[in-house]
């Protein structure tokens, strides 16, 4: 791998190596550019994933070195439903490693559909709410999905509806299997008239790009995939990335500070580097791309103050970590004569549709969702919590328990989250991370609107369940969202400088050289499942940023 | 299961352990039973006494695994040699819980009006633990006897794969559709 110092003045620094920042890294070093990727977790087992174990326990108990998601004990967060509360400790966590949260997520892949880039223009918006339409249309980013599906490696079905974003070339390959979760939704699709379609999943389903087929171990969302099927940015962008010769993966490099000169222009970044005592380096860069996820990245910005910027870098709108979307869900258990064995395959299985188009006026809540299958997966969380209905101990929890085992089919829903001025990530005031950095505070409170749509998809599940044929059902409680993995908003695109952090290109409109690219951007946030978009956002983001530095000026 | 009040000692072999912890004729029901796993626990018992339990403290831990994950018509947590994992576990990943477990022991004994709880008939322990369900440590034994009835079976527990068996967990790691019931054609 091509080695720089710090010293040298890198072309582009990108910080974070996951869904948006593997690509920019790939795409800007193939176009000759040099680049420095930093990652603030370990290198994971980048480039001998056969070494990625299958070990519940060892799983759930990983050491420093083996984390795949972020440590609570030295990246600590807390919690609280509105400003006027003092935060509590959080439960938020994302992957942290080199590949980012791509390295262990369930993959799912879906578009974003054309209308879903409009919603305001189309479906009107709602009083006190930030629902506003994209600077950007479906069309300027179609060209790019279809490049990420490609260049990546997606599987999906080639199925013509309005339900699903038109593929002129279709998918690359065969969706995955459906599973027995998918033929129990076909059997409640043909009594309820509702269309269900395999899973849509970064998962290759044949030999592509020397990487070898899912061989449906079932050991997937939470896991590295040892035989390099699951598309992340790990297998299937940073390595392109590095064979350039022009790109330096530094893995465990916990960037505190984007560093800015007099004129307000970025210089590099500072970050801590943990296999050098954690020692202070500062990367010089005539650019810096921002990729650290929905919650970092704000917070990055809102630790870059300084006496230009005092209320945080690229905020001069404010809204820096505002309008923070982690997604709601919700769902149903349905327990089932025979086996499904859902712990086989892809944990994400089959998606029903029906309910994802904006219905307003028919459901009487704003948004919708996707509806998709999931089983128990694992021997260990199945044991611990999986059972319904039951002791927690004792002969009545093991009865239960080997009767219910392979049967279940959990629903999970996929729901759109109004976007929110008083959801937020921010600094806390009293809790310090392990290298003394305030800690990040998420702030969020789903509106009624949100919870009506939650509640629609529990009632919805529990028909699904019933005319597939469960004989028992559980319906969870409708529960508001915490954190999580899919965090958008924070940092959202737009055309006006004083209610966005960045224009249509990636820009941030306060610093001519700095871009971010991540789910931070995205201004509504589609039926959850975020990271399609962030992959195509940020191929052409990147091909903007390639013009624009090839013609000398990135200041598009 | 009624267990037999008969004194540990630090070179009890795991065999003994296990055969103690029951009545001469359950002792040899589950002799006959699982001839395997018996025989297999003897073979292991060179690898002698425990590792941050005494084995007083095990056999105690022990008999609450086999009340939260009981031996029935089926295998149980004794089978599994869950305490064998429990006591790996708390000088590795678990090592954290070792305060407690410490507490725990003063709070068991007291729950038992100060006798062992292993020496308790099994009704009444079943009532002991009822009564001290909500207590941290009740909790972090019986989350420690799941994993130990559920975690691969390299670390000290599920013995046999006997918790996986009895879950119909297939640990192949590579399938081929159909899985299940309802996707085969």
């Amino acid at each position: 791998m091509k080695k720089y110092q710090p010293s040298e003045t890198v072309d582009f620094v990108v910080i974070g190596s996951g869904a948006g920042g593997a690509v920019m890294a790939k795409q800007l070093a193939s176009n000759g550019f040099s680049v420095v990727v930093l990652e603030q977790g370990p290198w994971g087992a980048y480039g001998h994933e056969q070494d990625y174990n299958k070990d519940e326990l060892i799983n759930r108990f990983p050491s420093e070195e083996d984390m795949l998601m972020t440590d609570p004990k030295r990246q600590p967060n807390t919690f609280r439903r509105t400003a006027s509360e003092k935060a509590v400790t959080g439960h938020h966590s994302y992957g942290c490693v080199v590949g980012g949260g791509t390295v262990t997520y369930g993959a799912s892949s879906w578009r974003h559909l054309p209308w879903e880039f409009q919603e305001a223009s189309l479906f009107g918006t709602m009083a006190g709410t930030g629902v506003a339409d994209w600077p950007i249309t479906y069309d300027e980013i179609e060209p790019f999905y279809t490049q990420a599906e490609w260049e990546i490696g997606n599987s999906g079905p080639n199925i013509k509806t309005p339900l699903l974003a038109a593929i002129a070339q279709g998918y690359p390959m065969e969706p995955l299997p459906l599973k027995s979760s998918g033929a129990l939704f076909e059997v409640a699709a043909k009594k309820l008239n509702l269309t269900v379609v395999p899973n849509v999943a970064a998962i290759i389903t044949k030999p592509w790009n020397g990487r070898a087929a899912c061989i449906n171990c079932g050991m997937c969302s939470g896991y590295g995939c040892q035989v390099k099927a699951r598309s992340s940015s790990a297998v299937a962008l940073l390595p392109y990335a590095v064979a350039t010769g022009n790109c330096e993966i530094r893995a465990h490099s916990y960037v505190r500070e984007i560093s800015t000169d007099a004129a307000g222009k970025a210089t590099g970044v500072v970050y801590f580097d943990k296999k050098n005592n954690n020692q202070e380096v500062f990367q010089k860069a005539k650019v810096v791309v921002l990729s650290a996820n929905g919650t970092e990245t704000p917070r990055l910005l809102l630790l870059s103050k300084s006496a230009r910027f005092p209320h945080g870098l690229a905020n001069s709108s404010g809204v820096v970590g505002k309008y923070l979307m982690t997604g709601n869900g919700g769902g149903a258990s349905g327990l089932f004569s025979d086996p499904l064995n859902e712990y086989k395959g892809c944990v994400t299985g089959a998606a029903i549709l029906d309910y994802v188009p904006n219905d307003g006026k028919g459901r009487g809540w704003y948004g919708g969702g996707r509806m998709t299958a999931r089983g128990y997966t694992s021997p260990i969380a199945y044991g611990l919590s999986g059972v319904h209905d039951a002791p927690s101990w004792g002969a009545g929890y093991k009865k239960a328990l080997m009767e219910q085992a392979n049967r279940k089919l959990y629903i999970a829903n996929f729901i759109s989250q109004m976007p929110l001025e008083t959801n937020m990530v921010d600094l806390d005031p009293d809790v310090k991370d392990a290298w003394g950095l305030p800690a990040m505070r998420i702030t969020t409170q789903s509106h009624p609107n949100d919870m009506k749509g939650v509640e629609f998809f529990i009632e919805k599940s529990v028909e699904v369940l019933k005319a597939a044929g469960a004989h028992t059902v559980w319906a969870d409680a409708p529960r508001d969202a915490t954190g999580g993995a899919h965090a958008r908003g924070t940092c959202r695109m737009g055309n006006d400088p004083r209610s966005s952090v960045v224009n249509k290109y990636h820009r941030a409109h306060d610093v001519p050289n700095l871009f971010i690219v991540d789910g931070s951007n995205m201004v509504t946030g589609g039926r959850n499942h975020p990271t399609m978009t962030i992959s195509a956002l940020a191929f052409r983001a990147a091909e903007h940023l390639v013009k624009a530095a090839k013609s000398g000026n990135v200041t598009i | 299961m009624p267990a037999e009040a008969v004194p540990e000692t630090v070179n009890d072999s795991r065999r003994n352990f296990l055969l103690k912890s029951f009545s001469a004729g359950a002792a040899a029901w589950l002799a006959a039973t699982w001839p395997a796993e018996v025989a297999a626990a003897e073979a292991a018992q060179k690898m002698g006494a425990f590792t941050y339990f005494t084995p007083e403290q095990a056999r105690e831990i022990d008999a609450m695994a086999a009340q939260i994950y009981p031996t029935t018509d089926t295998p149980g947590a004794r089978e599994a040699q869950v305490i064998y994992f429990i006591d790996l576990a708390l000088v590795t990943f678990a090592a954290d819980k070792q305060p407690v477990y410490a507490r725990g022991f003063g709070e068991l004994s007291q729950a038992c009006g100060g006798k062992s709880f292993a020496s308790l008939s099994g009704d009444e322990q079943i009532r002991v633990l009822t009564a001290i369900e909500k207590s941290a440590f009740f909790k972090a034994v019986r989350d420690d006897t799941v994993m130990g009835m559920f975690a691969s079976p390299q670390h000290g527990g599920n013995f046999r794969k006997i918790g996986w068996q009895q879950i119909q967990f297939d640990d192949s790691l590579n399938f081929r559709a159909p899985f299940g019931a309802y996707d085969k054609a």
